[in-house]
């Protein structure tokens, strides 16, 4: 078997291992999708009522892109959470003894989570559709939409494989990532428009890769009123390429970090 | 003979600590090892530097032939591991955890499922083969842990502490099994910290302590190190040990030891039951009750105490993990 060829069935075989893992504790999908859906109540029917949308927009349409993307980037500590269990409970030694592509674990691991991720955008696009969200663009367009969603979640998943590796306890990779995730969920043009903001914030979110993920998927999805000015700054007038500048960063970064982290951790 | 492994000079520091301070072993193509020392020795670090886990510092192995480092990928082509805690994932069946091994074996995927099945069959775990391990008891685990390290057939074996944690009848029954593999030629390493375990199942042994060999040979060989044999006399009081210890100096080779709590005098003899008679002659009309009286070979015990000055089974609590729950050996769905 070529080297290539070796790595990609190795990596399989961990794909297949880790959904059998979804399959048999569904808890997974429904803690994963749970406290998004909830989310989604209370920003529409509580706090959305005051939050004024430019344009006239429905809050609803304004509201569920924001909710894809903090799902995908909540749902990144899976990644994290699932190899520090691996290594907590010996299998990476395991895997570490056999002679298999030393990627694969970390490819494997990380292409489950994204399949993981095709199924809980699915449940909250449903959601959406029940609370007023709506598609208002092309078929094509909401698919690139989706994929946008799929690619920023599938390199913040690298990025917190390198955190599990490094912090080992899956409780404290969750505690220790939400440091982090909070801010760049909420300090973004997610749940509420950013016009407002005090103008430390408001640069912080202008250049937020979550807001480009954000403003990316409103104007994929066609939730954005036509002839509305266009955002500031010009992370925000161009989402998709920073995005997948992003993207190409997090990949050149933490790819070749995680699998050397790989190579040199120790169970235990 | 060919050595399987051959281990030079290894040392291991982590920070100021010295894990591994210059360990030579060598293990024969086809025979056992036992690798003995107290918890915290060093034992699982030789492994892990062993099975390409873990970098030594300093020095070089070689597993068939195959250096460590250089030829990891190699090496780790021609080994098995079953490391101290039951490495299996819980929440695929025992099968489906054997053909996920068999397969990042590269095993074709007939090849690996076939594999599974007799390695299943041969550990007893064909009733539990569809269930989640998650299910299984602590002894069903280690064993199906075993068989995932054998899917590839593999040359040298490296059981880490295999039998910790586990009830006597699971013990007994993984005895039988290692016991089996190296009657059928695979070369193991085994590292154990019950004395026991080594005696039973190794041809050799290689006692470590703080990270040095303190101690190397057969089993035999290394009682040798401690002297012959003893004479034990338990005394109904404890009054009578020092005029029991006079009428028997003579007969000891070395210094009595006696001990007060549990009215034990033991001496150092040379010879065999005719020691034992003149012992007993030499007690007659002294007043001295003698409860129970026999002729001792040291054990491992006694070398461990002899050569470390401390005993072999002075580990911490925190070692007893995991133990087996349900010996559900028939198994049930």
């Amino acid at each position: 078997m070529t080297t290539l060829a070796m790595a990609v069935s190795d990596s399989l075989t961990i794909t297949r291992r880790n959904l059998i893992k979804v399959k048999r504790v569904p808890d997974l999908i429904v803690f994963a999708t749970l406290s998004p859906i909830m989310f989604v109540l209370l920003f529409r029917y509580v706090f959305g009522s005051a939050i004024p949308v430019p344009g006239g927009l429905s809050y609803a349409e304004f509201l569920l892109p924001g909710i894809f993307a903090q799902t995908v980037v909540f749902g990144s500590t899976i990644t994290g959470a699932s190899l520090a269990e691996d290594l907590q409970k010996g299998l990476i030694d395991r895997f570490r003894s056999l002679p298999m592509a030393r990627s694969a674990v970390l490819v494997g691991r990380t292409v489950a989570d994204l399949l993981l991720n095709v199924l809980t955008i699915g449940v909250m696009m449903i959601t959406g559709l029940l609370v007023g969200w709506r598609v208002n663009t092309s078929v094509g367009e909401a698919v690139l939409g989706v994929l946008l969603l799929l690619t920023f979640a599938y390199a913040m998943s690298w990025v917190m494989a390198l955190v599990g590796l490094l912090v080992r306890t899956p409780e404290v990779v969750n505690n220790a990532s939400f440091i982090v995730i909070f801010p760049i969920t909420f300090i973004a043009n997610t749940f509420v428009p950013i016009d407002n903001f005090p103008s430390v914030l408001k640069t912080f979110a202008e250049w937020n890769p979550v807001s480009a993920v954000v403003q990316g998927a409103r104007e994929l999805f066609g939730n954005v009123v036509p002839g509305a000015p266009e955002p500031q700054g010009w992370a925000l007038q161009n989402p998709v390429l920073y995005v997948f500048i992003w993207v190409a960063v997090f990949l050149a970064i933490f790819v070749p970090l995680s699998v050397r982290q790989y190579r040199r951790t120790a169970g235990r | 003979m060919t050595d399987a492994i051959v281990v030079e000079g290894l040392v291991k520091r982590y920070g100021a600590t010295t894990a591994l301070d210059g360990v030579d072993l060598t293990v024969a193509e086809g025979s056992v090892l036992g690798l003995l020392g107290p918890n915290g020795a060093g034992k699982t670090t030789v492994v892990r530097i062993l099975t390409t886990l873990l970098l030594a510092d300093e020095g070089r192995a070689e597993v068939v032939g195959l250096d460590v480092v250089r030829d990891a990928d190699d090496v780790r082509a021609s080994i098995g591991l079953t490391g101290q805690y039951a490495a299996v994932d819980e929440y695929l069946t025992g099968f489906e955890n054997l053909e996920m091994v068999g397969r990042l074996y590269h095993l074709p995927r007939g090849e690996a499922r076939a594999r599974a099945g007799e390695l299943l069959e041969r550990f007893d775990l064909t009733d539990a083969a569809g269930r989640p391990a998650k299910t299984y008891s602590g002894g069903m685990r280690r064993r199906l842990d075993i068989a995932a390290s054998l899917i590839n057939r593999p040359r040298v074996l490296f059981l880490d502490e295999p039998t910790t944690g586990l009830d006597p009848r699971s013990r007994l029954a993984m005895w039988e099994f290692i016991a089996e593999l190296a009657d059928g030629g695979t070369t193991i390493l085994l590292t154990t910290q019950y004395l026991e375990e080594a005696d039973r199942l190794a041809d050799r042994m290689v006692v470590i302590d703080r990270g040095r060999v303190i101690a190397r040979g057969t089993g035999d060989e290394l009682k040798a190190q401690v002297g012959g044999q003893r004479l034990e006399f338990t005394l109904a009081r404890a009054v009578d040990l020092v005029e029991a210890g006079e009428r028997l100096r003579p007969l000891a080779v070395d210094q009595p030891r006696s001990d007060e709590q549990s009215r034990r005098l033991s001496l150092p003899v040379r010879g065999g039951t005719e020691v034992l008679a003149e012992a007993l002659r030499r007690l007659e009309g002294s007043g001295v009750e003698v409860l129970d009286v026999g002729l001792r070979r040291p054990d491992l015990d006694d070398v461990f105490l002899t050569l470390t000055g401390h005993a072999a089974e002075d580990v911490p609590a925190a070692d007893e993990t995991a133990t087996d729950p349900v010996p559900a050996a028939g198994g049930s769905r």
